[in-house]
């Protein structure tokens, strides 16, 4: 058994996560494989969570992941383990290439081109570790939670405060001669409370995320959002059957955007499940629209340099003026459809829609009459066909205000109409995730209530 | 409870999960010594290793496979409502006694508990501690695919993609708690998905089936099982080229039996876990003994059916699972109990403690459950409804179990028109009030099905296998998500 003092380990660094991926390629290799591309992922965290005032849980993360891909020829074979030892390293290749001896040929399958892969990485400013102690956390919980609770003296209930500190090392190298990695961290706080009113209750919840920890909002901010976005909730009540104009709050556009995205994604092109199978050049949005992919934008939570097959990422217009001007495609996908990648294996990076001039309150005042959705439930979205139709909460507008809070409503639509409706972006924009926009209002949609 | 399968799993999760690293039962001793410090009332351990396979026909092709090794141990140590947790990859003694360092700070100070002698727990033995991986060969794995294939293309030329995943678990799992208590499982589980695209014209539409449980492949070449998944899908993405807008607003719905039992899982499962009741988070907290269904409906979470995939020999606590009835003859009966939120709300725990890996914190989760069949004839509770909608296949749902208000998506719905049934309508999402939805069951089918074996249940970014099932039943007011107003 090894001594007990080895065992206080760190975040592994890039250059031996290199050292473990060159290690994998080099057993592809001798195992007879044609090409082989290899992943090793490391990370490592520390979240709280306070309730009612007391520590509920306190988590030590510690992550680590090999993912190798092997080729023989047009055959591939997949396998993964969180084990870093050399033994375990060769039987994951193994187990790759026993993989791919099943497999099929197929034309489409391999490494990106070589000539796409990223010939530098740029240092996107991605890492800025935390270190935050236990007790600074659990403090900045409480302190998250008691401005949350202060709100209002309806806010009777939590379910706590949480903070997480994060941060990892991802390298990808691949038998092109490719290997890239780099260091990132991640930061959140959340809060979630309970009010009651009468005999119903309801919860509501609000976070911050981002790379830096001094890039976060306040913890005393944090918590009086959650605290008011509950308190917003109490009285909620239910909506007769009706035609709507409908306003997706950031959050839920975010969604919305998502959908879209799932639609342009090559995997679902290439097998012809999507409701914008051919649309490429075509009016998709309304004129004016517009959503761009900036994967450079520096210390963003959707940044990197590579995507997972090590393709450079670059600067890209996907609508322009309404037009659908480029799709999400793998290497796979793009040889499947006869295109080139477009550099989004495993996603896209900072997709931005063009925000418009008005906040949210200024889009209220502008719909008058119809639904402001906060949030959304279910998975009622079919790719397919474009069919849509989730289960709704959120807020009545009457005469350009917010009158009521609703709940217990469905909001339904043919996601292909519903973008071609969109009619305003706000400035609101939710820069929380690799999907970027303003609240987003939606004519014509059926709401079903009561 | 056998006491001898226990000693069977012991052994087989001894050799995998200690015996590569020379630990023994005293080297959890020392562990312990370290972990239950002052103010730690209780802790345990959870050992694991899950190989994982996945096979993937697209196009006709054998187009991906991969394989997975995962292993670890998770450290709990509890003081009052307080958990420290952290886990480790590596199951080695330094890194077990680093964990069990970082997780008992949770507690500073108070009286330490004790470890108790260990003994090996009761369990079930509700399915076999073989391994699917080696239950097939890979080329009749590959075989297996083909045949799903082609069995669908062979449906109609309408037919234009044909994607078939076949994936397989073997779970190992070793639990020791600071109450000496040691216990085992070995758990297989298996799963085949098929799904289709159909095009007719400019229309195009998906239809997808598939099944599962805790055994080894060959479940889906006896009685040609999976060959049933395949005529299935096509049948759904046929039907659904053919369908016409949904209504929208509140009306009758009769559910068919099996999986629209989704219905239970988020109207009043979730609501019924004991953390949520603990907390006072749950639209249900504090409603034990109220009416909470119509008398037609007896609810319950049953962890121990024979190789269903929402079974467990033990849970992850190790624990027994049980028969837990939540709701009789519409009276809230009780929670569903991990050990924490049991010994919190002084109640016994039911054996629905679970986690998705070493790497989680077990919580209180569902296994399956179902609603008991009632005295009605399916034919006659179509026939009772004049206009409504008779909904026999459902996608995921999702729960508020705060305000109460849960989603559920139909994916293979009709029209009932004057008693009948007639046309196919497109998907839409149905909504309801969990504490009020069975109130309204006005009727209850004598065909009470579970679900093929293919429900996946997420709860705090944690997801484990689950089943659902029910009777045909009648709601008489639900509100229907569609479009035609």
């Amino acid at each position: 058994m090894s001594s007990e003092r080895d065992c206080n380990r760190g975040l592994p660094s890039v250059a031996e996560l290199k050292t473990l991926v060159e290690r994998a390629l080099e057993t592809a290799r001798q195992r007879g494989a044609s090409a082989a591309e290899v992943a090793a992922n490391a990370s490592q965290g520390l979240s709280v969570k306070v309730r009612q005032g007391e520590v509920d849980t306190l988590e030590h993360m510690r992550d680590r992941g090999l993912a190798v891909s092997v080729y023989f020829g047009q055959r591939k074979g997949e396998a993964s383990s969180a084990d870093y030892s050399a033994g375990a390293i060769d039987e994951t290749v193994a187990a790759a290439c026993e993989i791919a001896r099943y497999t099929s040929e197929d034309p489409c399958s391999g490494l990106a081109d070589a000539g796409l892969l990223a010939r530098d990485v740029p240092d996107l400013g991605l890492h800025h570790p935390w270190g935050v102690s236990a007790e600074a956390a659990i403090e900045l919980a409480r302190e998250t939670e008691r401005a949350a609770l202060d709100v209002d003296s309806r806010l009777t209930n939590s379910e706590g405060a949480e903070v997480s500190a994060g941060e990892g090392v991802r390298v990808y190298g691949n038998s092109h001669g490719f290997i890239g990695g780099y260091p990132a961290s991640q930061h959140a706080i959340s809060c979630a409370v309970l009010g009651r009113e009468g005999d119903a209750m309801q919860r509501d919840f609000w976070y911050t995320a981002a790379r830096a920890p001094e890039w976060l909002e306040s913890a005393a901010e944090v918590g009086r959002q959650a605290g008011r976005r509950t308190v917003a909730r109490l009285g909620a009540r239910r909506l007769s059957t009706r035609q709507v104009p409908v306003i997706f709050d950031p959050s839920t556009a975010r969604g919305l955007i998502g959908h879209f995205v799932g639609a342009i994604s090559g995997g679902s092109l290439y097998r012809r499940a999507s409701f914008l199978v051919d649309h490429l050049d075509r009016q998709v949005f309304p004129a004016g629209f517009s959503i761009s992919e900036r994967p450079h934008l520096p210390g963003a939570l959707g940044s990197t340099p590579f995507d997972g097959e090590g393709v450079a990422t670059r600067d890209r217009e996907l609508v322009v003026d309404g037009v659908l001007r480029g799709y999400v495609l793998s290497s796979y996908s793009a040889r499947k459809l006869g295109m080139e990648t477009t550099g989004n294996a495993g996603g896209v990076h900072n997709l931005c829609v063009a925000p418009g001039e008005k906040d949210l309150d200024e889009l209220v005042a502008d719909v008058g009459e119809g639904l402001l959705v906060t949030q959304l439930m279910g998975q009622g979205v079919n790719t397919v066909t474009g069919d849509y139709s989730r289960g709704a909460s959120g807020f009545w507008i009457e005469n350009g205000r917010i009158a009521y809070p609703v709940e217990e409503i469905t909001i339904a639509g043919n996601l292909k109409e519903m973008l071609r409706h969109i009619t305003a972006v706000g400035r609101d924009v939710d820069t929380r995730g690799s999907i970027r926009t303003g609240s987003l209002v939606v004519e014509g949609m059926t709401v079903a209530g009561e | 409870m056998t006491s001898e399968v226990m000693e069977r799993n012991l052994g087989l999760a001894r050799e995998c999960l200690l015996a590569p690293a020379g630990l023994a039962e005293s080297d959890l001793d020392r562990v312990f010594g370290q972990l239950m410090g002052p103010g730690v009332d209780a802790s345990d351990l959870y050992f694991q290793q899950r190989r994982h396979e996945s096979w993937v026909l697209e196009d006709g092709i054998i187009k991906d496979g991969s394989r997975n090794l995962d292993q670890g141990v998770g450290v709990r140590a509890m003081s009052g409502e307080q958990t420290g947790f952290a886990y480790s990859d590596e199951i080695v003694m330094p890194a077990l006694l680093e964990a069990s360092r970082a997780a008992r700070a949770i507690a500073r100070s108070g009286d330490s508990g004790r470890l108790q002698a260990w003994q090996a727990a009761s369990g079930r033995s509700l399915y076999e501690p073989v391994n699917p991986l080696e239950t097939f060969t890979s080329d009749e794995k590959v075989e297996l695919l083909r045949s799903v294939d082609a069995e669908a293309r062979r449906q109609d030329p309408r037919v234009e993609q044909v994607i078939v995943n076949l994936s397989g678990v073997h779970d190992v799992v070793l639990v020791a708690g600071s109450d000496g208590r040691l216990a085992a499982d070995v758990r297989p589980l298996v799963r085949l998905n098929v799904s289709v695209i159909a095009a007719d014209g400019e229309r195009r539409e998906s239809g997808m089936a598939g099944g599962g449980g805790r055994t080894g492949y060959a479940v889906f070449t006896e009685r040609d099982q999976a060959l049933g998944y395949a005529r299935e899908a096509v049948r759904l993405a046929l039907l659904k080229l053919d369908a016409v807008e949904a209504p929208a607003g509140t009306m009758p719905v009769v559910l068919g039996p099996g999986w629209p039992g989704v219905l239970l899982h988020e109207a009043v499962g979730h609501g019924l876990e004991g953390d949520f009741n603990r907390k006072g988070t749950s639209a249900f907290a504090g409603r034990r003994g109220e009416r909470v269904a119509s008398p037609l409906c007896t609810v319950v979470d049953d962890g121990t059916m024979p190789g269903r995939r929402g079974s467990l020999n033990v849970d992850d606590e190790g624990n027994p699972t049980g028969y837990n009835v939540l709701i009789e003859r519409g009276i809230l009966k009780g929670y569903m109990q991990d050990s924490l939120n049991a010994r919190l709300m002084g109640e016994a725990p039911t054996g629905n403690g679970r986690r998705e890996s070493y790497a989680h914190l077990p919580m209180p989760r569902m296994t399956n459950t179902y609603m008991l069949a009632g005295p009605h004839d399916p034919g006659e509770i179509v026939a009772s409804v004049d206009r409504g909608l008779y909904a026999v296949n459902f996608g995921g749902g999702q729960v508020d179990i705060t305000s109460g208000k849960f989603v559920f998506s139909a994916s293979e719905a009709y029209l009932i028109e004057n008693g009948r049934v007639t046309r196919p309508v497109k998907g839409a999402t149905l909504i309801g009030n969990g504490p009020d939805v069975l109130t309204r069951v006005s009727m209850v089918g004598n065909d009470l099905a579970l679900d093929g074996g293919i429900g996946t249940c997420g709860k705090d970014g944690q997801s484990v296998p689950v089943g659902v099932g029910q009777p045909t039943l009648k709601v008489d007011a639900l509100t229907v998500g569609g479009t035609q107003t």
